[in-house]
């Protein structure tokens, strides 16, 4: 069996790559209702290198996008368009872009009126809150992303073309 | 949840008075059609072949009684529907309106006043006054929802973007149950509402108790438990009336001590209950909007003392 393996990799190849198709597309839809145990421990400490687990998984961008309207983000940000607050769906970061870095404005605020939702906001719900964000910009894989939206939406394909001040001025 | 009444088949008002007698004689009819159909499949497969088959007339004329009787059968069942819902349209005359908004899952509830100070909210629990016809506006803030009091009346789908109307009356004191009666996700089966009817004097000593804001803590462990709730994650979805705590996410906390369920009917409201709900409601009720808050025990305790004062 192994043998005529050896000599014919293709159907070992190509199992594996449906193996591989079929883990990654259950990730996409995995829901997980509590972190376990429901300390957010873990979840903060796979985000470390600046992986973010709920990045690109359907279900926590949708959540993100409800925490994002529940806990009035919308109220300065709009819905990504900006008003008090900066623009969101733009390719322009203030503070970085890297999960860590947008996890770090909401948990810790940033100057001029961002307020830190450190102890209001559970962590994994931050980190909901961020895979949403970035899918707004575009930064995330499409695949995790609802296309039913009601209101403006960045358009993907069109992606990060948008003139950068020069670096003297910054 | 058990302890109330919560059946079509023992009615306690005229809603489901009058719906009872149109079941029970579909139900006889029904069963009688059943009876009639298998009893002449059974003649039909047992019975002796006899000679020749029988003329294509007889035939023919069987076929047309048989379709004029169904016919008959179903226009009764129109008309007899049509006149217990004619006759249920309408309330006699005004009542209490309530407004019922179905969430994923729960139920918020806002009585309806032309003054805005007169109008009470509060979640999963609805009180209303024994012999007067209550109208609930049935609205929805997410999917189908679909409201469901048995033992009063019939159910409503509560729709997205436009309202339903149904009035209920309950005629004898007492705590009814209600369910969500159309899926709505994956805690459909824990979307329970109840519906404590007691006597008029009763229900206006109720309305005014819950028209008055929260009490302030009486001690330092409720005091602490309310800055617990004021500054931590409590407040970013509940609100409680005569604190900062404003949000409109999830059902309104201001008089939560004095409601009998936790959760929309999921568990009994007691302290153990309420403390096992707080940190850790998906263990209860998987999917539930509400997230895990794993407090520090000092504060949870405290967060508890606050709580039960919430009457």
């Amino acid at each position: 069996m192994s043998s005529r393996f050896r000599e014919r990799p293709g159907p070992a190849l190509l199992l594996g790559g449906l193996a591989a198709l079929g883990a990654t597309g259950c990730g996409h839809e995995a829901r997980r209702f509590r972190e376990s145990p429901p300390t957010a421990a873990n979840v903060a400490a796979a985000a470390v290198p600046g992986r973010n687990p709920y990045e690109g998984n359907a279900w926590a961008v949708a959540e993100g996008r409800r925490f994002y309207e529940a806990y009035n983000c919308v109220g300065c940000h709009a819905h990504g368009g900006g008003g008090m607050g900066p623009a969101l769906m733009d390719a322009q970061w203030l503070y970085g872009r890297e999960p860590a870095q947008v996890a770090a404005s909401i948990l810790d605020g940033r100057p001029n009126g961002m307020p830190p939702f450190r102890d209001r906001i559970s962590e994994p719900q931050v980190w909901q809150v961020v895979a949403y964000l970035r899918s707004m910009s575009g930064l995330a894989s499409r695949y995790g992303v609802s296309t039913r939206q009601d209101h403006m939406q960045y358009e993907l394909q069109a992606l990060p073309s948008e003139p950068r001040p020069p670096a003297a001025s910054r | 949840m058990t302890g109330w009444l919560q059946s079509v088949l023992e009615t306690a008002g005229p809603q489901a008075g009058r719906l009872l007698p149109l079941w029970r004689f579909m139900l006889v009819v029904s069963v009688l059609v059943f009876a009639l159909v298998i009893g002449t499949l059974l003649w039909a497969v047992f019975r002796r072949r006899r000679g020749e088959p029988p003329s294509e007339r007889r035939m023919t004329r069987t076929v047309v009684v048989a379709t004029a009787l169904t016919v008959i059968v179903l226009f009764v069942f129109l008309v007899l529907d049509f006149a217990v819902g004619r006759a249920l349209a309408r309330p006699p005359r005004p009542g209490p309106v309530v407004i019922v908004t179905g969430h994923q899952w729960w139920w918020e509830i806002e009585y309806d006043d032309s003054l805005p100070q007169r109008r009470v909210r509060t979640a999963n629990e609805v009180h209303v006054p024994v012999g007067q016809p209550v109208v609930f506006r049935l609205q929805s803030a997410d999917v189908i929802h679909s409201f469901w009091v048995p033992s009063l009346g019939g159910k409503m789908d509560q729709i997205p973007g436009r309202e339903n109307r149904l009035w209920l009356q309950a005629d004898t004191p007492g705590v009814y149950g209600g369910s969500c009666a159309e899926f709505c996700g994956h805690q459909h089966a824990k979307m329970s509402l109840v519906v404590v009817a007691e006597p008029p004097e009763k229900f206006a000593r109720w309305y005014d108790a819950q028209l008055a804001p929260a009490a302030a803590p009486a001690d330092s462990s409720a005091a602490r438990g309310q800055r617990v709730f004021v500054e931590g994650r409590c407040a970013m979805c509940h609100a409680v009336e005569g604190t900062p705590a404003g949000s409109n996410v999830g059902p309104v906390l201001t008089h939560l001590a004095g409601r009998l369920t936790l959760g929309a009917g999921a568990l009994p409201n007691n302290r153990g209950n309420l403390a096992a709900w707080v940190v850790d409601p998906q263990r209860i009720k998987p999917a539930a909007r509400m997230p895990p808050s794993p407090l520090p025990p000092a504060d949870l305790e405290a967060l508890l003392d606050y709580l039960e004062t919430l009457r």
